[in-house]
């Protein structure tokens, strides 16, 4: 997809700084006796690409349709820029790519685009401007003046996404934006997500490819049975409970219960160096225990934290209520 | 604007769905048929009064104007059988069918108002169904004028009674299509249609055969669903009075007609209809 487009509004807009992107407090939704949401309680900084995970079922794009004003909160309040839900300026400066994306078929891309530019309010010299760069942005150019009912699933996400970033947003919610993309089309969303964010843009990204988030995105919230389960930084829930191996040349016993004032050890393996396995809460416990060992010189020859991803973070969240729900 | 937008959706979409060339090319058909109907008709009632007057040395009957109204009134019947069915298949599923198709979920998170997308559809719908009525009744007027030499009274009258009974039957599809899905939509308002249908036939032998019974009936049915009422009103303002008393009581017509007041019922009629159309799209979970 190509990157020569212009510059989204978002990037030259100052984002106000008390106040947070999307704030959502208590949101609720009940179906009949169905609890879909239930206190979803978060909060999105501008400029942030934040991943929104959860098991199918957890009340995820119900909580999005909620923001879109496609379905109505039961209770709970919620901001999108500032303003309360359905605010007609706050739309004009949202971007959404649904999670089904239907559009209608016989409309071509590029009337779909000047239709949904039109509903933005945008000049018919704004449209003429943007809607080329849009469809550059998603490689869309040659199918401009083709029919959506020829177009591939891949293609029918890739102009619903560019018809997400029409109106050069400085929000976008995208609910599964790779879900029908290959693995090319998923680089070049990922492409896009960059760019959003170097430009200021503030982007709230449903998707199950949990890879595609954690290389994307600055913060996570994983909800599970319509409440947040976990959230916060990626690094953070990443190095969160690590393991780690550290190699030593010995580990005096007296030593072993200051270690494990700052570190969980559960293995001590004696031979021609020592290897303790420990469970540790976070990085800097990590560099307390390499202080500690270094005072009382012991020379460490390694430290091997273990690689967790945030699929193994998804499945220690959602993993204990599933079990407990069986 | 945004109403506007919706308008303009709607009315591309039947152009680009090729609903407006099947239309036009059926009503093409519709009207040659029926100019070639009246064509015949007219040869033989001319060549039958002929055989009269050679008979008995009379003059030309006064009554080609009730026969040729009758004729006008068949076509324009069948114009209004048409648009209704046409009203009914092109609205059943304008919101139903949008929510199933999930092409809603893109429009309604735009800076526009549910309101403006069930107005606009109305709009864009009423601005279709109008255009063709009057050119249907047109088609079926020339054709009278051209090869009938016959014009019938109050055209303009009756035209826009068509096109209410148009409004009645889209506001009443709009309505549903906000609150069932497509097929439960065309069901109910089909059934709904036939019982109007029904009902303006139970009123019209009631009237024949002096049955109170049957005439309350008729009003029943005319209170659920006025498009057939309607139909009626219209009917009788495009027919000579002679042609009226002459034909009396039948199915196409009428020989009492509605009143103002039920104009005016059917004018509130799609008025709450449109507004309890967006009443419930407005609450509406997508």
């Amino acid at each position: 997809m190509s990157e020569s487009v212009s510059q989204s509004p978002a990037a030259t807009t100052a984002a106000p700084s008390n106040e947070p992107a999307i704030e959502l407090r208590g949101l609720r939704k009940v179906f009949r006796d169905q609890v879909a949401v239930d206190n979803l309680t978060l909060s999105v900084d501008y400029g942030e690409v934040f991943g929104f995970l959860g098991p199918n079922g957890a009340g995820k794009t119900t909580s999005i349709k909620m923001l879109m004003g496609l379905v109505y909160p039961t209770s709970g309040q919620a901001r999108l820029l500032g303003r309360k839900l359905g605010d007609r300026v706050a739309r004009r400066q949202i971007g959404y790519l649904p999670e089904l994306f239907r559009f209608h078929e016989w409309l071509t891309g590029s009337e779909f685009l000047d239709l949904h530019g039109r509903l933005y309010g945008m000049s018919s010299a704004e449209r003429r401007k943007r809607i080329p760069d849009v469809l550059a942005l998603v490689d869309l150019t040659a199918y401009a003046h083709k029919k959506i009912g020829t177009y591939s699933k891949g293609m029918q996400q890739r102009i619903g996404l560019a018809q997400a970033l029409i109106n050069s947003p400085r929000l976008v919610f995208l609910d599964e934006p790779t879900s029908a993309l290959d693995p090319l089309g998923r680089r070049d969303v990922r492409a896009i997500l960059a760019r959003l964010r170097g430009e200021g843009v503030t982007v709230f990204l449903n998707s199950h490819l949990l890879g595609e988030v954690e290389l994307s995105s600055d913060r996570v919230a994983i909800i599970d049975h319509g409440r947040v389960a976990a959230t916060g930084r990626v690094d953070d829930l990443l190095s969160r409970d690590l393991r780690v191996e550290f190699r030593l040349s010995s580990l005096p016993v007296d030593l072993l219960p200051e270690l494990g004032k700052l570190v969980q050890v559960e293995q001590v393996v004696e031979g021609q160096r020592t290897v303790v396995m420990a469970r540790v809460a976070g990085e800097a416990a990590i560099a307390a225990a390499v202080d500690l060992l270094a005072r009382h010189r012991v020379s460490v020859y390694g430290v091997t934290p273990e690689r967790r991803s945030l699929e193994d973070v998804f499945v220690d969240v959602v993993a204990p209520s599933r079990e407990a729900g069986r | 604007m945004n109403v506007a937008i919706i308008a303009r959706l709607t009315v591309r979409e039947a152009f680009r769905r090729k609903v407006i060339l099947g239309v036009v090319l059926l009503s093409l058909a519709f009207i040659a048929l029926y100019a070639l109907g009246f064509h015949l008709f007219r040869d033989n009632y001319l060549s039958l009064e002929a055989r009269r007057s050679a008979r008995t040395g009379a003059g030309p009957a006064p009554s080609y104007a009730v026969s040729a109204s009758a004729m006008v009134l068949l076509g324009l019947y069948t114009v209004n059988f048409l648009t209704g069915i046409m009203t009914i298949f092109a609205a059943v599923g304008t919101v139903a069918g949008e929510i199933e198709a999930g092409t809603l979920d893109a429009i309604v998170p735009k800076p526009i108002s549910r309101w403006q997308i069930i107005t606009g559809k109305y709009l864009g719908f009423a601005l279709m169904l109008s255009a063709y009525i009057a050119l249907m009744v047109c088609g079926v007027a020339l054709t009278a004028h051209l090869v009938g030499h016959y014009g019938p009274p109050h055209l303009v009258h009756g035209t826009l009674l068509v096109i209410l009974v148009s409004m009645i039957l889209l506001s009443l599809t709009m309505l549903g299509s906000t609150l069932f899905s497509t097929m439960t939509n065309g069901i109910i308002v089909f059934m709904l249609y036939g019982v109007a249908v029904t009902g303006g036939l139970v009123e019209q032998l009631g009237t024949a055969l002096n049955s109170d019974t049957m005439v309350k009936i008729g009003v029943g049915s005319s209170i659920l669903l006025p498009s057939d009422s309607m139909w009626r009103l219209a009917s009788y303002v495009v027919q000579p009075s002679l042609a009226i008393s002459f034909i009396g009581p039948n199915p196409l017509g009428t020989t009492v007609p509605p009143s103002d007041r039920a104009v005016h019922y059917s004018i509130v009629y799609c008025l709450m209809l449109v507004i309890g159309s967006v009443l419930v799209f407005q609450r509406r979970d997508l």
